[in-house]
């Protein structure tokens, strides 16, 4: 059986859910999740500390889907709109979880699996070398997106990425990346 | 030449460039998704100032958020501002972070590595 979109969302759980969202990933939703997980912060009562990271690391997920997430063909548009995402951001035990999940082109798999491979297996001090070279050699693209988003959430959570893709059909993978902030580092 | 003045937006940070006086200011957020439109006139109006800079230009940067494609604006900013004090006049890039925000410490870290012009560090404290 082929990979069910739904039943996925249905099952991202555990923990106390924050924020949960899926549809259309616009400019205008980024700015309302982000305005919710910040009240929500508030409710909590997190350090300045955590907050910061939460924001910044909820800024770059959503971005990141926002700038790479593929335009869905014709055919799956009345089920998932053009730009379907997922998101949902849980609390677990002592930490933060940020989970995003986006369709993907079965080619981009590769490249994109051995680069969270890559940032996972890199120390603190190779990962602000690395984030240091990509920022003063690459150009950001016409969309604005720099190819530093993966680099600086692993930067700043110092945790590792976790990441599914599941078959959806023979174009279509879905890819789901969880990423931790903990609460006390 | 004509100060450069924006209110700060939820995703866009204030900003004031006063050439008179060789103060420029970026304070708040910066989260757009698309960052270069948003920077384009601020690095044009260094481009003229660098013509005719102050002696001395004081640069405050007080960021609470910025995302990886203002990033690179930033120093698409800073590299005007070095080629400034690269001639005759002085430039001074003052970095604001909060008290505990250790990745906005490092993040001036990052650039005060890249630009060579001198930073300064300065601490909030509540």
């Amino acid at each position: 059986m082929s990979f069910d979109v739904n039943e996925y969302y249905s099952n991202l759980n555990g923990g106390e859910v924050v924020m949960a969202f899926k549809g259309d990933i616009s400019s205008e939703l980024i700015s309302n999740v982000l305005e919710v997980v910040e009240a929500r912060m508030d409710e909590y009562s997190e350090s300045s500390k955590i907050r910061k990271k939460v924001y910044n690391v909820l800024v770059e997920s959503l971005q990141n889907l926002y700038h790479h997430i593929e335009e869905l063909p014709e055919g799956m548009h009345e089920e998932y709109g053009l730009k379907f995402g997922i998101l949902l951001v849980s609390r677990i035990d002592n930490r933060y979880k940020i989970s995003t999940g986006n369709f993907i082109n079965h080619g981009k798999i590769d490249v994109l699996r051995n680069k969270i491979d890559k940032i996972n297996s890199m120390s603190r001090d190779e990962l602000k070398d690395m984030y240091k070279f990509i920022l003063n050699h690459q150009r950001l693209s016409d969309k604005g997106g720099g190819g530093l988003g993966l680099v600086d959430i692993a930067r700043k959570t110092g945790n590792n990425m976790e990441y599914t893709f599941e078959k959806y059909d023979d174009t279509y993978y879905f890819f789901n990346l969880d990423v931790y902030i903990d609460f006390i580092k | 030449m004509e100060a450069l003045s924006f209110e700060g937006t939820a995703k866009t940070p204030s900003v004031k460039f006063n050439g008179q006086e060789g103060i420029i200011e970026i304070k708040g957020r910066s989260i757009p998704e698309n960052s270069i439109e948003f920077y384009k006139p601020l690095v044009e109006w260094l481009e003229e100032y660098s013509s005719t800079p102050m002696d001395l230009t004081q640069v405050n940067v007080q960021l609470e958020y910025f995302n990886t494609s203002s990033s690179k604006c930033i120093l698409d900013v800073f590299k005007k501002l070095e080629a400034i004090h690269k001639g005759k006049s002085e430039v001074i890039i003052n970095w604001y972070y909060e008290e505990d925000d250790e990745d906005m410490l490092e993040a001036g870290e990052d650039y005060e590595s890249i630009i060579r012009v001198p930073f300064k560090m300065i601490e909030i404290v509540e």
